[in-house]
């Protein structure tokens, strides 16, 4: 099957790769884009690990092919801080101490961020049913939960 | 090792950044599957799609006629006569005359694509001779039952068993049936539960290397890197120090990647294709047909118990199956289960049983959270038959320092009396209950292992400090070690970096497992230390032309250790650093060992819980763990075992088991229908830590990480009983389950 040219933007960089149009998205992003911030938990849109968003849109980029990312505008974890500067969700992730292995960090600060442009003051059942879709199987999800809240507050101007 | 329970800390205890929590929250932290080498090829496994198979032939002509594909490796590729656990290994990396379980591998190809090796496997083609199978322990025990394997029964199973029956254990005391006459009160109820998944979201993933004179290296998400080259090179029959193995970082473990599964076809594809790297990436579906899972279990139990709540006897018997090998965890079932509280007399029988499923690996606190369900429920259905409270009668028959172990060994120091107390005092237990709500309490134990430990860590030019430790980082490790190593020197927590180290820098460490990182690495770690500060004031000494024993160390300098010793100036970490290429060379510090004085740890969690009676749902309204720590090095990484381990065990507790078809075939191998808790499955789960520092660790640690994981399997059942007033014996405690048992009332 012969390769698909696709032009498109990553976290604000014009990127060009060949995509196999069976590939995934996140195929595409991990092995021809070299971004592997995007992690694999199933493959079928389950676990969230990888949550990116396309032109806004949060999805998980294992069930988007690659080639179908051809003119839009795509966010990944790694465009996530602004130069040397994290977005207040990743600094309250680790103040919080918000992962354990980390493997689903990435999807769950992408989705976050996601809710939180939308929803600037979510409730702490707004957030859980939000992320309903990112698996974390370490950390019981209470500490994520406060780690959204308080960057939440702090998006706000509210914290202190 | 003297412990002075008065010390204050500089930096134990605080909770400052994790030193990879940058790399965490950016992506940039590289995981199995982030590995990619030069001339890489892609594996792909095929496995068998049968519970119990024979395997007639394998033709790989139509997969080896495709354009890139490099090898193909099948049983005949791997060397013969091994035997014992080696052989086990080698059978479960891949079939040799049958496929023991669905999932089973049985070939492996090698091309320079993902889809094209993907697509050669399809064109592998196995032809299977069906045979007859079992998955459930009691039908697996049964006389009649199709046989697993024959011969692997070692001597302690009685003749006349099926050999199905792969081990037995035995252990008592007293005279249970005079007990039993002498109580108030004897219950006996049967148990059972469902195997379950680790459930880590990273699938295995590896790049394996290797040539034909059997060097390789090898890249892969595990818990224990000596372990990977180890058990791959007896599976290979090569040398382990011929093999390299570095750790990725890893995206959970739970005791589920202390073993080997795909990484031997990737080193056996390297080998027979010129030594290409070849990587190798689970499928979910792989990962939960292939690997992992925990035994499920059978479990009978017999309690007495005094009107005034004295329990008088236990006779237990529980009977797990861990797959096709042996290894189902039922001793540490019947230790865990009986390990907080002093019976009277004991008699306790187990089996070790073998099934048509995928092998059990370890998962947190192997087997010790089947065997407290089975004891935790029928203690709580006594105290309601005697109307006394579940509390109360936990802290009349708790386990102190000095008691003997229903399993024959005393307890060193352990804090279960103080866990309780913490228990009674929390505002959790003043909260109200509605209708069709109930609370459940219940107790759990893991131990703490040591293992074998090896730590280097050495001073830089700068002062600084580089600390190389053998057990991965899966939650914090580093940042409670680099604390220790801080505390220990006297100098900022920023200052020192904890690397993990591959098998090539340093002596066999085991891997993160036993609840021991913290404990082990964190011990030698800190020995290590000791031995640089040594080396330290001996240069200091030299320097002042005084003897180095005159000299002692203190907030991060080398200074006279009296008014005797002379007057001179404190000598810096830093200035030590800077003047070691000319005071006699590098300074680091060493220690390897196998770390005594463990600490157990004891925890109790209570979960108030609604049960609704249209649908059978269980509703978590507030859940309270409470657990003995020694001492939090790190508390937020501690409230997070704690806080991860209990929601394993509501998963465990109400949804998640392995469900097979007639044909012994895995029906849910997707996370759709493997359904672990999600975050709007669960409440914020309180925590408190309790410290009853462990004297055999410089800083009081006891091992953490599994304990969590024991009591919510009880503590669910028990809430669900006071909510609805039946006793679920079988879990998962799943809707339908629950609301057929309502029905029944």
């Amino acid at each position: 099957m012969s390769n698909i040219h696709v032009t498109t933007t990553i976290n604000g960089d014009k990127v060009e790769f060949l995509a196999d149009p069976r590939e995934t998205l996140l195929d595409c992003l991990r092995d021809k884009v070299g971004l592997t911030g995007s992690k694999e938990g199933c493959g079928t849109g389950d676990c969230g690990a990888c949550s990116v968003t396309v032109d806004g849109t949060l999805v998980c980029s294992c069930l988007v092919l690659g080639v179908e990312a051809e003119g839009k505008d795509i966010r990944t974890i790694e465009g996530m801080a602004e130069g040397g500067t994290l977005h207040p969700l990743q600094r309250k992730f680790i103040e919080h101490a918000a992962l354990q292995c980390g493997f689903c960090t990435p999807g769950l600060l992408v989705a976050s961020k996601a809710l939180l442009d939308k929803n600037p003051s979510p409730t702490e059942e707004e957030v859980r049913y939000w992320i309903a879709g990112n698996l974390c199987r370490c950390t019981g999800y209470d500490k994520i939960v406060r780690a959204i809240m308080d960057a939440a507050a702090e998006l706000r101007g509210e914290a202190a | 090792m003297a412990k002075d329970e008065y010390r204050e800390f500089r930096l134990v205890g605080t909770r400052p950044d994790r030193p990879d929590g940058l790399d965490k929250v950016t992506g940039r932290a590289r995981y199995g599957a982030d590995m990619t080498a030069p001339g890489m090829l892609w594996g792909a496994v095929v496995r068998s799609p049968h519970a119990h198979a024979r395997i007639v032939k394998i033709d790989a002509t139509k997969a080896l006629a495709l354009d890139g594909v490099k090898s193909v490796v099948t049983r005949a590729d791997f060397p013969e006569g091994l035997t014992g656990e080696d052989w086990n290994l080698q059978e479960n990396t891949i079939a040799g005359e049958r496929a023991l379980y669905d999932g089973h591998a049985v070939a492996a190809v090698a091309a320079t694509s993902r889809f094209l090796a993907e697509e050669a496997a399809r064109l592998i083609e196995v032809e299977y001779e069906v045979l007859p199978h079992v998955i459930d322990v009691d039908e697996a025990m049964k006389p009649n039952a199709p046989v697993i394997r024959e011969g692997v029964s070692d001597a302690t199973v009685p003749e006349g068993m099926s050999p199905n029956v792969v081990r037995k254990i035995e252990f008592g005391n007293g005279d249970v049936d005079a007990a039993f006459a002498a109580a108030d009160l004897v219950m006996e109820k049967s148990f059972k539960t469902e195997a379950t998944h680790q459930g880590y979201i990273e699938p295995h993933a590896c790049v394996g290397q290797m040539g034909a004179d059997g060097k390789g290296e090898m890249w892969v998400c595990t818990q224990g890197q000596w372990y990977i080259r180890k058990m791959c090179s007896a599976v290979l029959g090569t040398e382990a120090s011929q093999l390299r193995v570095t750790p990725s970082e890893i995206g959970g473990g739970f005791g589920g990647k202390t073993t080997i599964f795909m990484e031997p076809l990737a080193l056996a594809l390297s080998r027979k294709a010129g030594g290409k790297p070849v990587k190798i990436v689970m499928s979910r579906s792989e990962v939960l047909r292939a690997t992992g899972p925990t035994a499920s279990a059978s479990m009978d139990v017999k309690l007495g118990m005094k009107k005034d709540g004295t329990l008088s006897g236990v006779k237990v018997e529980f009977r797990m199956q861990g797959g096709a090998f042996p290894g189902a965890p039922t001793e540490f079932a019947l230790y865990c289960g009986l390990a907080p509280y002093t019976f009277g007399a004991v008699e306790a029988v187990g089996y070790d049983v073998i099934a048509n499923r995928p092998r059990c690996a370890a998962y947190r606190a192997p087997g010790a959270p089947m065997g407290s369900f089975a004891v935790e429920s029928l203690l709580d259905e006594m105290c309601i038959e005697l109307g006394l409270d579940a509390l109360d009668v936990r802290f009349k028959n708790a386990v102190v320092t000095g008691d003997r172990a229903a399993y024959g060994p005393k307890f060193g120091s352990i804090g279960f009396v103080e866990t309780l107390e913490a228990v009674k005092n929390h505002p959790n237990l003043l909260a109200e209950l509605g209708p069709n709500q109930g609370r459940g309490i219940a107790a759990g134990y893991w131990f703490n292992h040591n293992g074998e430990t090896s730590v280097s860590m050495a001073i830089s030019e700068d002062g600084t400090v580089q600390v190389s430790v053998g057990t991965p980082d899966i939650g914090g490790s580093r940042a409670s070690i680099a604390l220790m190593v801080a505390e220990t020197l006297g100098i900022a927590y920023e200052d020192v970096r904890v690397n993990i180290a591959e098998t090539g820098s340093l002596g066999v460490n085991e891997p993160t497992h036993g609840s021991r990182a913290t404990f082990a690495s964190g011990k030698a770690a800190v020995l290590a230390t000791e031995a640089a500060i040594k080396e330290m004031c001996k240069r200091a000494a030299n320097e002042w032309g005084i003897e180095p024993e005159a000299v002692e160390w203190k907030d991060g300098a080398a200074r006279p250790a009296g008014p005797n010793a002379g007057q001179f100036p404190p000598m810096t970490i830093k200035e030590i650093g800077a003047a070691m290429g000319s005071t006699g060379g590098p300074i680091s510090g060493h220690h390897e060992s196998l770390p005594d004085g463990v600490g157990a740890s004891f925890g109790a969690h209570v979960v108030d819980v609604e049960v609704d009676p249209e649908t059978g749902r269980t509703t978590i309204l507030r859940y309270l763990v409470v657990q003995d720590a020694g001492r939090a090095i790190h508390p937020s990484y501690v409230e997070g075992q704690y806080q991860g381990g209990a929601a394993q065990g509501i998963g465990w507790a109400l949804n998640e088991e392995y469900v097979y078809d007639d044909k012994g075939r895995l029906q849910n191998s997707v996370f759709l229908d493997y359904r672990v808790p999600l975050a709007s499955d669960l409440p914020m789960i309180d925590t408190v830590i309790v410290e009853v520092p462990n004297p055999g660790h410089p800083y009081g640690v006891r091992g953490v990480g599994e304990t969590g994981i024991t009591p919510p399997l009880p503590a669910l059942a028990n809430a669900v009983r006071a909510a609805t007033g039946v006793r679920m014996t079988h879990l998962p405690m799943s809707p339908s389950k629950v609301l057929a048992a309502l029905k029944a009332r």
